[in-house]
């Protein structure tokens, strides 16, 4: 489903509060893809969480998503798929999450991608869709998860989006690597 | 940096499994698989991982949606059977493929970092199927290899039997 990518810029995080990509979204492509490796939280249980700017700024963006998940623990006593109605939203400017509780031990991580549909679009909403893996926090008697996560949906807006900020719902992005293609 | 990189093209005829023994240089690869057709009716195309030795430590989910060709039965669920819990086996990709001359699955997966000596390795798949008895399944697997050794390499194959199939390596962001 992809044409070529061409990479306009990326950020590696360290000990960082966020990751933003305010500059490269614009209508020279009508996709955009953002691929993230080895996002790892400072804190333990952070959620991965996604925002887009109008005009630079962050936070006043209405969204109106879908969230679902596949999940299993390590002991393979507690598996599934199912919609996750607390963390879709409607109608709100807060954060979309992408993945959720993510370890903060040593060697846990989520990656994935997200793609970004005409941002530039003065008359019609901004579609976007992410795939998350991530290695999900230890969870009491139940251990650790891996999960398998789809955030998706719209800003509600015909303003341009030109900006993309990564955030962890508490503390710092600890490590990571992000990258912003566009897809011609 | 930029663009999927095509790194290697296998073309498997009656092949026992594909290895791609490469796996440095890039941060995300993609694995394409096309045409994917087993000798032996109803088996699932697997994919199993190496730090050195074939057998690496996963835990996984897998779920699908199916739709028959009469019509007779479609749904969505998770595939109880196909996920992994701290498990050395293959991870199949895939439900039951058919052996018909016209039956076969595509689809890819992605693999994260392989390379990485703290993380474990993140990979996530997407596959579509024929079944053999006349169904479209549509696959959905994820999970990681839980090492901080790197995976070296991949191995592709069926749970029983040999193959035909085309299977393309990219890299994207080289490291």
């Amino acid at each position: 489903m992809s044409g070529k990518l061409t990479l306009i810029s990326s950020a590696t995080a360290s000990g960082s509060a966020s990751v933003s990509f305010t500059s490269g979204i614009d209508s020279t492509y009508d996709e955009y893809q953002l691929w993230f490796v080895d996002m790892h939280p400072a804190t333990n249980g952070a959620n991965l969480t996604v925002d887009f700017s109008i005009s630079g700024t962050f936070g006043s963006t209405t969204k109106t998503t879908t969230f679902f998940m596949a999940y299993q623990n390590e002991p393979g006593t507690d598996a599934g798929v199912t919609y996750v109605s607390s963390r879709d939203l409607a109608q709100s400017t807060s954060a979309q999450e992408i993945a959720f509780n993510i370890g903060n031990v040593a060697d846990q991580c989520a990656s994935g991608g997200l793609s970004l549909f005409s941002p530039s679009s003065t008359s019609k909403v901004k579609h976007f869709y992410s795939r998350v893996q991530g290695y999900h926090k230890q969870e009491g008697a139940n251990g650790e998860y891996t999960e398998d996560v789809y955030a998706a949906g719209y800003c509600n807006t015909t303003s341009a989006i030109d900006g993309v900020k990564f955030v962890f719902s508490s503390g710092n992005i600890d490590t990571g690597n992000i990258y912003l293609y566009g897809v011609s | 940096m930029s663009d999927w990189k095509l790194l290697n093209t296998s073309t498997a005829s009656g092949a026992s499994s594909v290895e791609f023994t490469d796996l440095t240089g890039y941060k995300i690869f993609k694995f394409v698989f096309i045409d994917v057709n087993p000798a032996t009716d109803s088996t699932n195309f697997q994919m199993e991982g190496s730090t050195g030795s074939f057998g690496v430590t996963k835990t996984t989910t897998a779920f699908s949606a199916y739709h028959y060709e009469s019509d007779s039965g479609a749904a969505l669920g998770y595939e109880a059977g196909h996920d992994l819990a701290q498990s050395t086996s293959p991870q199949p990709l895939s439900g039951s493929v058919g052996n018909g001359a016209d039956e076969c699955a595509a689809g890819e997966l992605h693999l994260f970092n392989p390379s990485s000596t703290t993380y474990v390795k993140n990979f996530y798949s997407k596959l579509n199927l024929y079944g053999s008895d006349n169904h479209t399944g549509n696959w959905f697997i994820a999970g990681y290899f839980n090492t901080t050794s790197a995976v070296s390499a991949v191995r592709f194959s069926m749970s029983s039997g040999n193959m035909d199939a085309v299977i393309k390596q990219y890299g994207l962001v080289a490291s």
